[in-house]
């Protein structure tokens, strides 16, 4: 079974290795600071025992207060999974970094993110729409766009 | 005096020769030589995670079969189990097998396809197809024998199957796998050591292993690069966990492998739903209790399975009303042709339409 990392240890790890950076921990998922997912990230992938090197999905939810940033990690080697959050408050013009250098996984996916959403993924190498065609106005699946 | 040469760009598609859907690919050449790609994806967007937010939990099924078309039943499947999670719903037991059986059954149909135009893009215009079909159009009547519908079946419930099965399935289901290991064992006589099929693939398009962990790809393509990872052995969702079966691996992960995993794996659900015919219990409901208009409690959740192509997974966020606040579908293809630039490199168009093919794509999916 690919069972759910336990968080809470987790995230105190986390917490003891950069300082800041775990806003709260929940039953399988850690909701992290946007301005350190970039170390986080790199954290969870390269400390041993937790391995996360494989990144499945990389989704974007909008609660009109704030866009919630969804990855779930695997580690393929302890068959581990775990969701990290983060979250962006700014609508006008909402920056979070990108994980591509770690994940090329999410290469297509925060493009997508950034076609229906307007996030942007700050270190993306081609940060361009790409499902909708370029000219379109607007972002559709937030949830004042409709 | 040496020629002067220079790349150009070739434009492959929006159609597809082999129509694998309205897929464009925008290709940098050196005389033959791919040395650089782009795809362009969008042209098959319908925007069903938007539509999904107006739509009950229920109306949202058949939104699924549109997806990868050519697997209906796993979508539903797993559309359904990321609803349940939320809701905290318990399918019954009888309803699970019937999951496992035409998940199973959708699987081998799936391959035979991906198999079949994979061959059809090597050059051996749709003879071996035609021979995929024969049995794929079993596969159909089965299908139609219990819930009307040939390709798009909205077949699964929140809580279980729409309907039991008629009396004549399961004496049919049986003819069907009895024989299909002869059939298999006829495709194999043909293709597995066919001169073409080895000089065409074996090598060609090879994704490494760490490539594969790294995008993030899955199904046979992450097998067929040599990573023993399987969501039906590794995280058994339904009932997976009381099947003895294997999981098949490649060596390499080139064409050949690719293709190769497939034709085994056709096998390994050969084995499942013998099993899972021989164990379904003969009475019982085959769906939950579930309210027309069902609000499940507030909260999240993602359900996924392993489907012929890859995984796919729906992530639910639900907000308590009978509508989902939020429908993310991750679909396998988009991530597996994420490499698709750094494996063709280096080789010719002919190549390229082949390494396309081995990955096995269906734009519903990419584009959703």
């Amino acid at each position: 079974m690919t069972v759910a990392i336990n968080c809470e240890e987790t995230g105190k790890k986390l917490q003891d290795a950069i300082a800041g950076s775990v806003i709260s921990t929940g039953k399988t998922d850690i909701l992290v600071d946007a301005n350190k997912l970039q170390q986080v990230a790199g954290f969870l992938k390269n400390t041993a025992g937790l391995d996360f090197d494989y990144l499945t999905f990389v989704t974007a939810v909008d609660y009109l207060e704030y866009m919630e940033i969804v990855y779930r990690l695997v580690s393929l080697k302890n068959n581990r999974s775990l969701i990290l959050k983060t979250r962006c408050y700014n609508r006008e013009d909402p920056v979070i970094p990108s994980v591509v250098s770690l994940w090329r996984a999410a290469y297509y996916q925060e493009r997508e993110i950034f076609d229906l959403f307007g996030i942007k993924f700050d270190g993306h190498p081609d940060m361009r729409r790409l499902l909708l065609w370029e000219g379109f106005v607007g972002h559709p699946l937030r949830r004042d766009y409709l | 005096m040496a020629i002067r040469t220079e790349p150009f760009y070739l434009n492959i598609g929006p159609q597809h020769p082999s129509t694998h859907g309205v897929f464009r690919l925008r290709v940098m050449l050196d005389g033959e030589v791919v040395v650089g790609l782009e795809p362009i994806i969008g042209y098959l967007h319908r925007g069903i995670e938007k539509l999904a937010e107006t739509r009950t939990y229920t109306q949202n099924i058949p939104f699924t079969d549109r997806l990868d078309y050519l697997s209906s039943m796993t979508n539903n499947l797993a559309y359904c189990m990321a609803v349940e999670k939320v809701g905290a719903i318990k399918v019954p037991e009888r309803a699970e097998y019937l999951r496992i059986i035409f998940s199973e059954i959708m699987r081998i149909s799936s391959h035979m396809m991906a198999v079949g135009f994979f061959l059809n893009d090597l050059g051996a215009m749709m003879t071996p197809v035609l021979y995929m079909w024969r049995e794929r159009e079993k596969i159909m009547d089965l299908f139609e024998m219990v819930c009307g519908q040939r390709l798009l079946y909205n077949y699964m419930r929140i809580g279980g199957v729409s309907q039991d099965l008629p009396e004549a399935f399961l004496p049919a289901v049986k003819k069907f796998l009895a024989d299909m290991p002869r059939y298999i064992d006829e495709y194999d006589q043909l293709l597995a050591q066919n001169e073409i099929l080895l000089a065409r693939s074996k090598g060609v398009g090879i994704l490494p292993r760490d490539m594969a962990i790294a995008i993030g790809a899955s199904g046979p393509v992450l097998r067929a690069s040599g990573v023993k990872w399987d969501i039906r052995k590794m995280d058994p969702y339904s009932i997976y966990d009381r099947f003895d079966f294997e999981v098949p691996t490649g060596d390499c992960g080139d064409c050949y492998d690719r293709y190769w995993v497939r034709m085994l794996e056709i096998r390994q659900s050969v084995r499942i739903l013998e099993q899972a015919i021989a164990q379904i219990p003969q009475k019982g409901p085959v769906c939950a209790d579930v309210p027309q208009f069902f609000r499940p409690p507030r909260g999240e959740a993602y359900g996924y399975v392993e489907a012929p192509k890859g995984n796919i997974g729906f992530y639910v966020v639900s907000d308590g009303s009978i509508a989902p606040y939020r429908v993310h579908i991750y679909p396998p293809t988009l991530i597996n042709i994420t490499a698709l630039q750094d494996m063709v490199m280096g080789w010719k168009v002919a190549d390229l339409i082949i390494i396309f093919g081995s990955i096995d794509v269906v734009l519903g999916e990419i584009d959703r």
